[in-house]
């Protein structure tokens, strides 16, 4: 017996593919996935119209995907987050249905609850057997984890496993076996894996990025919560990743051992595994080629799936029982929400991914960002979007102080206590605004392009087209 | 006037971002740079840009100095000009060489202060940098009330010794005693060279521990990533925290007493020693924490 079905065309028929069912993609492949354009341009060739489909992330190099979406072969997205020209596309009113953004969490909890109702699964799958037993740790398209695919596999009617690495039945690695898979599709390549290291993976050589990433160090010290056992997830941003780099010298000094890491999982977390700074790392997506290769061999790098990861509807989550983490900000307002969807000119540019999952979940929630990025004042009145609702945000850091939320009073007072330069949030508002004045906001237009939808399943806030230059 | 100098950082002149962040790496003085890190086509920009920014920008503890070019260029009056009419501590007046050239630059600085309605002196740091500024050193450390300090610049210096430039330090180990000594017999401050290497943490700690031991108040930096380290090597020392509480303390007390003359320790206590003793104080409160 063989689920081996050699094309496209085929296996649609065989999944009982129509005009108007949703599709469901995961984004391990990030930058370099091949599959989602594959996939779709088939489906033009076939004639399908009003796919919608159900992404994990869009990235840069699904900008054909702009074409398909003008002919009407897709009408409708759901995804977690959004970069590159479809995004520019979708924040200039160019598609009708706006899109849906998830979390993390809320995305397998949407699929539980029937929010998305996935048809096919379209699984690109680093290595797979005849049988859809599939890995993300073997063949040169090798992406690590697959933990986005989880709750796809579990709750689409249909699961097609598309591969470019196809072993001797059964695979040696199992991550999403062959109970939950119906066909394989065997293609030439599914992705490029180089292209899973995203651009911000190196820790920031600019002072002022390090400045702030000692500043966050030092607020994670002085929390209380850095003790034995404690629990670290951080973004692969630069200022992130420094962050991480001076929390290492601080648990060196004071000889601390993490119980776990979290996250998309880059080197600088694989050497804190190794070096025994954390007895072990929650992988739901690798961010470089060292994850992938410490995925396959360190049995303490465990693959997690994305409602193990973030989903509230579960019995439990491990972002509950996340001490702290660290995220970035396109801007903070002076109640604490964040915006990670859009820029200050509204323009959409990523997605909440695990943000409001994590910060909702953690014990500390710590947002680094300079106090003024290029020439913008990055704390504002009112944020564009919100991502993640002020409420679950512990503290600001930047490069001229610290900002602790009025209802975490003890920390502040800790803080302070502690020596940490603290300011009201609107203080380090007025600072910024002195050196950059204060800037207008910028007018977008009457149509919504997107809604933000909560980790709980609620509409927390909506996107505004950007007016055409 | 606080002369707690630790560290001296260098920022471009032509540095919007540099200028603008410039507080936020804890040095305890910025060096606002018209000199070599400014091209000969941008210097009127950096200039302008300087000045802009010493009239709009907060530098809270931090003290100012801006390097304008030596007074043998064209530069350095429209260096002054421009950089007097906004918040400045100090002028680093580069390649000095004589008190002769200490005098011309305290007296054009002298008829800004009157042009400008500049209540507050501003001091001046010779930058010794030649052979002949080294072995006038003492001679320029008196050649002015204006001078708080003298501050050693080896990478012009080895060029014009004709000796090569290392790491260890060993050709400018005479011009470094040399430089200590004539501050320490002015009473003035003494405040080492940049350590150029970036990247080289370890031999930073080496050289500025050198540094501390045979005499310096402070060095110079030309990167805000070695700002921590010089920092916490050039702490202020134990008894120096001491005094400084008890000077404090007296201040305070002689304030609740309606009193206008402080002393203590059958000593009076002036201004610079109070401000001194805030600035010890405050850089102890600073060093709890990272900022």
């Amino acid at each position: 017996m063989s689920k081996i079905v050699k094309t496209f065309k085929e296996v649609f028929k065989l999944c009982g593919l129509k005009n108007g069912m949703t599709i469901s993609f995961h984004h391990h492949m990030r930058n370099g996935d091949y599959v989602l354009n594959n996939v779709i341009s088939q489906l033009d060739e076939c004639g399908f119209r009003d796919i919608k489909i159900a992404p994990s992330a869009v990235f840069p190099i699904h900008e054909p995907l702009i074409e398909y979406i003008k002919k009407g072969v897709v009408t409708s997205i759901d995804t977690n987050y959004m970069s590159g020209s479809v995004a520019e596309f979708i924040s200039l009113g160019e598609m009708e249905q706006p899109v849906k953004f998830r979390s993390h969490g809320g995305r397998p909890k949407a699929m539980e609850d029937g929010e998305i109702k996935v048809d096919v699964a379209f699984v690109a799958a680093p290595s797979s057997d005849k049988m859809g037993n599939i890995n993300g740790v073997l063949g040169s398209s090798a992406c690590g984890s697959l933990g986005y695919a989880f709750s796809d596999v579990e709750h689409a009617k249909s699961v097609v496993a598309v591969t470019d690495y196809l072993v001797d039945y059964p695979n040696p690695y199992i991550s999403i076996d062959e109970t939950k898979v119906d066909y394989v599709v065997p293609v030439s390549k599914i992705g490029d894996s180089a292209k899973i290291v995203s651009g911000t993976t190196k820790i920031t050589r600019d002072p002022v990025g390090l400045t702030i990433a000692k500043n966050a160090a030092s607020v994670i010290e002085k929390s209380g919560l850095l003790k034995n056992g404690f629990s670290f997830q951080t973004g692969a941003g630069g200022a992130s990743l420094a962050a991480a780099y001076y929390l290492k010298k601080v648990m060196l000094e004071k000889n601390i051992q993490g119980s776990f890491g979290m996250g998309g999982i880059t080197k600088y977390f694989v050497d804190f595994l190794n070096e025994g700074f954390f007895k072990t790392l929650m992988d739901v997506q690798c961010f470089d080629l060292d994850a992938v290769k410490s995925i396959k061999e360190n049995p303490n790098h465990i693959e997690i799936s994305a409602s193990l990861y973030a989903n509230p509807n579960s019995k439990s989550c491990v972002v509950d029982n996340l001490d702290i983490v660290i995220l970035g900000a396109t801007e903070i307002d002076t109640n604490f929400n964040v915006n990670v969807h859009t820029d200050s000119n509204g323009m959409i540019i990523g997605g909440s991914g695990g943000h409001s999952d994590t910060a909702a979940g953690s014990k500390l929630c710590i947002i680094v960002t300079p106090l003024i990025r290029a020439r913008l004042p990055i704390i504002v009145d009112k944020v564009t979007t919100i991502s993640t609702p002020g409420n679950t945000i512990d503290v600001l850091v930047t490069e001229r102080g610290i900002a602790v939320n009025p209802n975490r009073k003890e920390l502040k007072n800790k803080l302070i206590d502690e020596g940490l330069k603290v300011l009201d949030i609107q203080e380090m508002q007025n600072i910024a605004q002195k050196i950059t004045g204060k800037p207008k906001r910028a007018r977008l237009s009457h149509k919504i392009v997107g809604e933000v939808i909560y980790r709980d399943g609620n509409i927390i806030d909506t996107i505004k087209a950007v007016n055409k230059r | 006037m606080i002369s707690l100098k630790r560290t001296m950082l260098f920022i471009p002149g032509n540095n919007p971002s540099m200028l603008m962040n410039s507080i936020v790496f804890g040095s305890d003085c910025v060096i606002f740079d018209l000199e070599d890190a400014v091209s000969e086509k941008q210097k009127d920009a950096a200039r302008i840009l300087v000045r802009n920014g010493l009239k709009t920008l907060d530098f809270e503890n931090t003290e100012v100095f801006v390097r304008i070019n030596d007074i043998s260029t064209k530069y350095w009056k429209n260096d002054l000009e421009e950089v007097m009419k906004g918040k400045i501590n100090s002028i680093l007046l580069p390649k000095t060489e004589s008190p002769k050239s200490v005098k011309e630059a305290e007296k054009y600085i002298e008829e800004l202060e009157k042009k400008y309605n500049i209540e507050k002196q501003i001091t001046i740091m010779p930058l010794l940098e030649t052979a002949l500024g080294i072995e006038n050193a003492f001679q320029i450390a008196k050649s002015s009330e204006r001078i708080e300090g003298l501050f050693l610049g080896a990478e012009d210096l080895t060029a014009d010794l004709g000796a090569k430039r290392t790491k260890e330090g060993k050709e400018i180990l005479y011009s470094r005693s040399r430089v200590v000594t004539a501050a320490k017999a002015a009473k003035i401050l003494a405040i080492d060279t940049p350590f150029t290497d970036v990247d080289d943490d370890e031999g930073l700690v080496k050289d500025t521990i050198f540094a501390k031991e045979i005499g310096f108040d402070g060095k110079a930096s030309i990167s805000p990533r070695h700002v921590d380290i010089i920092n916490k090597i050039f702490m202020p020392s134990k008894e120096e925290i001491i005094y400084a509480h008890k000077v404090i303390d007296a201040i305070e007390k002689a304030e609740e007493e309606g009193k206008g003359v402080v002393s203590l320790e059958g000593k009076m206590i002036d201004a610079p020693i109070v401000n001194r003793a805030r600035k010890v104080l405050l850089v102890l409160n600073k060093s709890r924490g990272v900022m």
